[in-house]
């Protein structure tokens, strides 16, 4: 039997708003101690009444119009009722028939060839409490910290029409980067600021077998995702092979063994009971408000690829690379600053030289020391014959060292390129003198031989000769040296 | 009006919902009780709403939204005054199983 992997992805992401979704709590709990970032309405206590955050609003239909979402003009919100220790008021608010955000696309491209996953819905809700277990003299109990009670959420729901773990996997890192590149959420999966369910299923391609669907949970990171996905894939395929029961099921991802288990806790049928939310009146959005927040959104990942290419030149992998951050590609274009005749530079210098930085010291762009003026300070002093791209590399880790310009450390260090004649023509008889074997070499026709007598000369004026005038003496003086 | 009444399963279904453990004869004296409240309740199926559009809303508000700015919290003392039990400033339940 040869099957075919069917997958949709239900994506949650906590928005970035400055309050929480009905109160004016602050929504910024990480570092805080527990509860105290509540009140009445987060802590559901009896009477207290929810207001909605317009700022949540307008994020989920920035988001809706970046997945090029449909926004309808009449939204409200529902009551899912259902009874946990971390939902304080026994329902969670939250959007059932009427979501903000319909039908849209976000566009893939795998392996060179671009699919587009359906966007079903994007709808918001608030994020529950946070429970802690703990066992003390033999005794299991649970704490409940309120913090992330009504935390704006926003759920992202795709189509089935992922085909692979990696298919799901890409849309995952195309999802983030665009809440990321619109601002809307930090979409960090491990700070649990963007969660992933998952219901994948198998069908022969025929089509005369179709197995259940089934939800997969508790994935922490993009690779457990991959992971729980490819041992849900073989898992139900050994299963339809042997002809072996599947049923439709909720399993949760066990990390350290590397399997999906069934929770079969859950198995009441859920019966969540939506019913409109009494408490909020609908939203009927006007069209300007969402032009406007249109025309607010900052250019998405892939259009800016596209312009990076057509605008300053670059290839399709240096723009790939530049535009994966946001923060890349702003910094990216402070550095070009217009002309685009200094792209090729910056382009080298930050895919080169800063990306190393970051990968040997494990910082983020931001906690680099190296401003976009400074970069484009070093591309002068290059193209203005003062250093060389040698020495220009030690300067830019020397900026980060110490937070001086580039100019200054060229000072400071006397690392100057030096291409006076008089100074250069002394080092170079000199080295000429001190290795008679390689001078032999070159005039037995060893031409490369120039290049040890090259180094040689770099090594003696501590990288700061002009290699070009360097050469050009160096070919001169072996030249008078056959004739003498 | 109808007189069905709901079956034993259906008051077991709701109690398990609302989380309420039933007596054999409270399950039956729910199932008459909640079923004559259904009954009360259905007297709205004999209005004719033939001409009238759905609605999720009664009042006649729209829009009502907030600034996304921040004001400040309860302190701990009164967050926990109610509280039966807490520990390290987080309220303290019995175990929940995932
Ligand atoms: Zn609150």
């Amino acid at each position: 039997m040869q099957f075919e992997t069917i997958i949709g992805l239900e994506v949650h992401a906590q928005l970035l708003t400055e309050s929480k979704m009905f109160c004016r709590c602050s929504a910024g709990y990480a570092s805080a101690d527990p509860n105290t970032h509540v009140c009445p309405v987060c802590l559901g206590l009896p009477g207290a009444l929810p207001v909605i955050n317009h700022g949540a609003v307008q994020a989920t239909i920035m988001t809706g119009l970046a997945l090029t979402c449909s926004i309808p003009e009449y939204s409200k919100f529902d009551r899912k009722n259902y009874i946990y220790p971390d939902l304080m008021k026994g329902y969670q608010i939250s959007q059932y028939d009427l979501p903000l955000c319909g039908g849209g696309v976000l566009p893939l491209v795998i392996d060179g060839k671009r699919k587009d996953i359906g966007i079903t819905r994007v709808h918001l809700e608030e994020d529950t409490a946070r429970l802690v277990h703990r066992t003390a003299n033999g005794e299991t109990y649970s704490l409940v910290d309120v913090n992330r009670s009504g935390v704006p959420l926003m759920e992202i729901v795709s189509e089935p029409d992922m085909r692979s773990p990696e298919e799901a996997r890409a849309y995952l890192m195309a999802l983030r980067q665009i809440l990321r590149y619109i601002g809307v959420s930090t979409a960090n999966m491990e700070e649990g600021a963007f969660r992933c369910d998952a219901n994948v299923s198998q069908r022969t391609l025929d089509g005369s077998v179709i197995g259940p669907k089934v939800e997969i949970k508790n994935m922490n990171s993009f690779r457990s995702v991959e992971r729980a996905l490819a041992f849900e894939v073989e898992r139900q395929r050994k299963a339809l092979r042997d002809g072996e029961a599947l049923v439709q099921e909720t399993r949760g991802w066990v990390e350290d063994q590397g399997i999906t288990v069934s929770q079969r806790t859950k198995e009441f049928a859920h019966d969540y009971r939506y019913f409109p939310e009494p408490d909020l009146p609908p939203l009927v959005l006007d069209r300007a408000e969402v032009d406007g927040i249109q025309s607010r959104m900052a250019e998405l990942p892939t259009a800016r690829r596209d312009r990076f290419i057509e605008q300053y030149g670059l290839n399709e992998r240096e723009a790939e690379l530049l535009t994966v951050e946001r923060e890349v590609a702003d910094f990216f274009e402070v550095t070009v600053d217009g002309d685009s005749d200094r792209a090729r530079e910056a382009s080298n210098w930050i895919t080169g030289e800063i990306f190393a930085l970051m990968r040997d010291s494990g910082l983020e762009l931001e906690d680099v020391k190296i401003s976009p003026e400074q970069i484009r300070e070093l591309i002068e002093l290059v193209g203005e014959d003062t250093i060389n791209n040698r020495t220009a590399k030690e300067v830019l880790v020397a900026v980060h060292e110490t937070g001086k310009s580039p100019r200054e450390i060229v000072e400071e260090r006397g690392l100057a390129q030096v291409s006076d004649e008089a100074q250069l023509l002394a080092v170079v008889r000199s080295v000429v003198d001190e290795h008679p074997d390689a001078v032999t070499d070159y005039q037995n026709g060893k031409k490369a031989a120039i290049g040890f007598l090259i180094g040689q000369v770099m090594r003696q004026m501590r990288g700061t000769a002009n290699p070009g005038v360097a050469r050009s003496l160096l070919e001169q003086t072996l030249a008078e040296r056959v004739t003498s | 009006m109808s007189d069905k009444k709901l079956s034993l399963e259906e008051v077991d279904h709701v109690a398990m919902l609302a989380r309420l453990g039933l007596e054999p004869d409270e399950r039956e004296m729910m199932r008459e009780q909640l079923s004559s409240i259904l009954d009360h309740i259905s007297l709205l199926q004999s209005v004719d709403t033939s001409a009238i559009p759905p609605t999720a809303q009664v009042i006649t508000l729209q829009n009502q939204m907030r600034a996304d700015d921040v004001h400040d919290s309860l302190s701990l003392d009164e967050v926990m005054k109610n509280a039966p039990d807490s520990e390290d400033g987080m309220f303290k339940v019995r175990a929940v199983l995932e």
